[in-house]
């Protein structure tokens, strides 16, 4: 066992750079609205997320008002029921989870765990916020504009998403929905530049690329994946714009509607949807890696348990984030394509499912005899585990062709994407609110609050979508506001239809639970202390809680070991900080 | 989609390359302390925030191309004749291109003069190429090949208009420099600046013969010859 014999440098290297220095608010306009420090940006992006992610839950109630008991409101109508799909899926995917991990818990997270002061590039991480500020208005103005709302799917797919009969397209909905993206993906990228190079460039004396908390391995990876996914989606977006006001067919083919020859010709509608998933399927993995990064450390500071396998852990994200750009087009198997092209992306979405099950495989193991505290961030975690697994499988028969082609256009995918991306991210973002909110406020969030969000929304998760993937099995179309009397589909579906949306208004309710919960602990949360989980990573070390401005004191953290050092045999205590020099437990990890 | 694929072949070749040399293959659970573990930057932040910024334009008209190709395809194609001024606008983006490099020799030398010539000439070079560009399009649109035309018509417009906007933000960015030149000496940090600005340039140089080949129709000949020689 030679290789076990750990190696100690003890000489710590003069810093070779000098500190990067800090703007220091004067104002409390600088200090609180027009931020630079990363710890205030990152609030105000989640907050943000979290106020426009409300508006998408109100969305799905009223979509369920629909499906559940169809015939019962009058005012959805079918034109209102897609504007609601449409935004719906365009705000959590984007405007909410997106922008929460990498935006939200980026920012917050990625300097203080590297050991930095800020980002980088403060100045441009303010204009990041204030364009997706933006962003978010302009959206939020489509709902009051003639028209209303564009109702072309989130996926926007021409020729109908500019053509007069969708809803929201003959008025100003779809160009506000574009122009929104646009502002998005501008905002993004100068955020996604400072994640980028703070975690590069910014990290403290001795933390290598490899003594990073999977989490900042997460957020780093799917930001790189971010910046060079989203220039697809702006490209596409632009090339609609052109397509709706200048009447330009990059997109748009020859077209009759309503017995006119339309002016367009020519344009491929195919296009747009390689360029759509070109972004849309990495978007996916953009949301999952910090997710996954996330849960790792949950689990290992809730289990008081180094990671399983955390070289495994970094090649498997590292490998997902470059396999995901080769898998879009298992997005467009019923739009038709050669077979070879279908085997390919067929072939390529199940291997993703190689290092995929190798991360859920570490998380079990480093769960394995662990000393396993049901506190709610593990508790979150093990939803998200079990939710991820699920709708992994889920997606293991839909990357495949045959079995695609005739489930596609079924609830069974809607089941299946929500699962995936839906429930078991948000679940993480739910955990991870619980672990740091102590280190953002000082206050511990309600743990009895916290139990009863918990457990009505894990639970009530499941009610909602296992029933639904029955549903589409018996091939209950999705994207139709209303069945109607159809041979093929028998009673109980309509009786599920109606659990369902019981189901999404409950668990909907216990999200209001979850916002007072926040707002509640600010003021009454039991006091925290610096460290209450008694976690290993650098954001925990900090002198004040919540970190001051500049996050550390005069001086600047020095990293000595990695992020996982939990039940160490010897030490003092049951974990080894990150900037713990340590030194007389060494002889005890190398004996046997 | 062939293009914006090779394109990223390429920067997972450079990032798997450097992501080699940081050491993945270490077992950091079994390395504690923090000498012979810099993690210092040999780079200024500046420059590597410029490096993935040009990424992320290059995937932008990687892009573009992609969709260049992909609808070229279709039957209602119509190349679109490349006006001789587009020449002129080249060789005045290479003459820009060249000034700001003098700048940047210059400006490591200590050259004040250098300096102030080459960064001036070359901002303004920027500009007359831009205008250059508009007249171009003017040109273009009064010969009846309009936006709507056809979409090598749309293509054109969209993709110099893109490449326009980008030169813009640049001369933006070279605005200070510009100023902080004629007002004093030479600092590291402007040393940096014009540094950053001249590899800004250069690029967007690179990207630009790129397009030349892409709407002189040589890139399709290229492509053509290559599936010729394969098959």
């Amino acid at each position: 066992m030679a290789d076990v014999t750990p190696t100690t440098t003890p000489a710590v290297p003069p810093a070779e750079v000098a500190d990067v220095e800090l703007y220091h608010p004067k104002s409390y306009w600088t200090k609180y609205i027009f931020s630079q420090d990363a710890k205030v940006i990152a609030i105000q992006y989640s907050g943000t997320a979290l106020a426009i992610g409300m508006v998408a839950l109100v969305l799905s109630w009223l979509m369920r008002l629909q499906l559940g008991f169809p015939g019962v409101f009058d005012f959805i109508t079918p034109e209102a029921y897609y504007q609601f799909m449409t935004m719906h899926g365009m705000i959590m995917v984007v405007y909410l989870l997106t922008a929460v991990f990498l935006g939200g818990f980026g920012n917050y997270l990625i300097p203080l765990m590297v050991g930095a002061r800020d980002m980088v590039f403060p100045y441009a991480n303010m204009l990041s916020y204030w364009l997706y500020l933006l962003a978010v208005l302009v959206l939020v103005t489509s709902f009051f504009a003639p028209g209303g709302p564009t109702g072309a799917g989130w996926t926007l797919y021409p020729p109908q998403a500019i053509l007069s009969g969708t809803p929201g397209s003959g008025g100003a909905g779809i160009i506000l929905m574009l122009v929104s993206l646009i502002l998005f993906i501008i905002g993004f990228t100068m955020g996604g530049m400072n994640y980028v190079v703070t975690v590069l460039q910014g990290r403290t004396r001795g933390m290598t690329l490899m003594r990073m908390p999977l989490t900042v391995w997460g957020i780093f990876t799917a930001t790189v994946m971010a910046l060079l996914a989203f220039p697809a989606l702006f490209v596409a977006a632009v090339m609609m714009l052109f397509d709706r006001t200048l009447g330009t067919s990059f997109f748009m083919p020859a077209l009759v509607e309503m017995g006119e020859q339309l002016s367009y010709g020519g344009g491929s509608p195919i296009m747009f949807q390689h360029l759509f998933w070109f972004f849309g399927h990495p978007e996916v993995y953009i949301v999952a890696l910090p997710a996954f990064g996330i849960v790792s450390d949950l689990i290992s500071t809730h289990a008081r348990k180094n990671i399983f396998g955390y070289r495994m852990m970094v090649w498997a994200i590292v490998g997902i984030g470059a396999l995901s750009f080769v898998v879009w087009a298992h997005h467009m198997y019923v739009s038709g394509m050669h077979p070879y092209f279908g085997f390919f992306f067929a072939t390529t979405t199940l291997i993703i499912a190689v290092p995929t099950a190798i991360k859920v495989y570490n998380w079990v193991l480093t769960l394995w005899r662990g000393d396993v505290h049901l506190t709610l961030p593990m508790l979150f975690a093990l939803a998200f585990m079990v939710t991820f697994v699920n709708g992994g499988l889920t997606g293991l028969f839909l990357g495949n062709v045959v079995v695609d082609v005739p489930l596609s256009d079924t609830m069974f995918v809607v089941a299946h994407f929500h699962m995936v991306m839906g429930v078991a991210p948000i679940m993480v973002v739910f955990g991870a609110i619980h672990h740091w909110y102590p280190k953002v406020t000082g206050r511990m969030l309600d743990e009895r609050m916290g139990r009863f969000h918990f457990w009505v929304t894990f639970i009530g998760a499941y009610l909602i979508f296992f029933p639904m993937h029955y549903v589409g099995l018996v091939g209950v179309p999705r994207r139709y506001p209303e069945i109607g009397d159809t041979l093929f589909v028998p009673e109980s579906v309509h009786t599920l239809n109606a659990f369902i949306s019981m189901m999404a208004f409950l668990v909907g309710f216990a999200q209001i639970v979850f916002l007072f919960n926040l707002i509640w602990s600010l003021r009454h949360g039991r006091e925290a202390g610096g460290n209450p989980w008694r976690a290993t990573t650098l954001e925990w070390q900090t002198p004040q809680t919540p970190p001051a401005h500049g996050n550390w004191g005069k001086e600047l953290p020095v990293v000595y070991r990695w992020a996982y050092d939990y039940s160490v045999p010897g030490a003092p205590q049951d974990f080894l900080a990150q900037n713990d020099p340590g030194g007389a437990t060494e002889e005890a990890r190398a004996s046997p | 989609m062939s293009v914006i694929l090779l394109f990223l072949c390429a920067v997972a070749g450079i990032a798997g390359w450097w992501l080699l040399r940081q050491g993945l293959m270490s077992k950091p659970w079994l390395e504690t302390g923090a000498g012979a573990l810099p993690a210092g930057p040999p780079l200024p932040l500046a420059k590597v925030g410029v490096a993935v910024f040009l990424v992320v334009v290059g995937c932008l008209f990687a892009l573009l191309a992609s969709a260049y190709f992909m609808r070229m395809e279709y039957v209602d194609w119509r190349n679109m004749p490349v006006p001789n001024l587009v020449w002129l606008n080249t060789g005045i983006l290479i003459l820009s291109s060249l000034l700001l490099q003098c700048a940047t020799v210059g400006a490591r030398q200590g050259e004040l003069a250098t300096v102030r010539i080459g960064l001036t000439a070359g901002a303004l070079a920027a500009v007359a190429f831009l205008i250059g560009q508009l007249l171009v399009w003017r040109e273009l649109t009064a010969s009846g090949f309009l936006v709507a035309e056809n979409p090598a018509n749309s293509f054109f417009y969209l993709i110099t208009g893109l490449h326009g906007l980008h030169m813009l933000g640049g001369l933006v960015a070279l605005a200070l420099p510009v100023a902080v030149v004629w007002r004093g000496g030479i600092t590291d940090r402007l040393r940096l600046r014009i540094e950053l600005c001249t590899i800004y340039w250069h690029f967007l140089l690179f990207i630009w013969l790129g397009l030349v080949v892409l709407f002189t129709g040589w890139a399709r000949q290229f492509v053509d010859i290559c599936g010729q020689l394969l098959s």
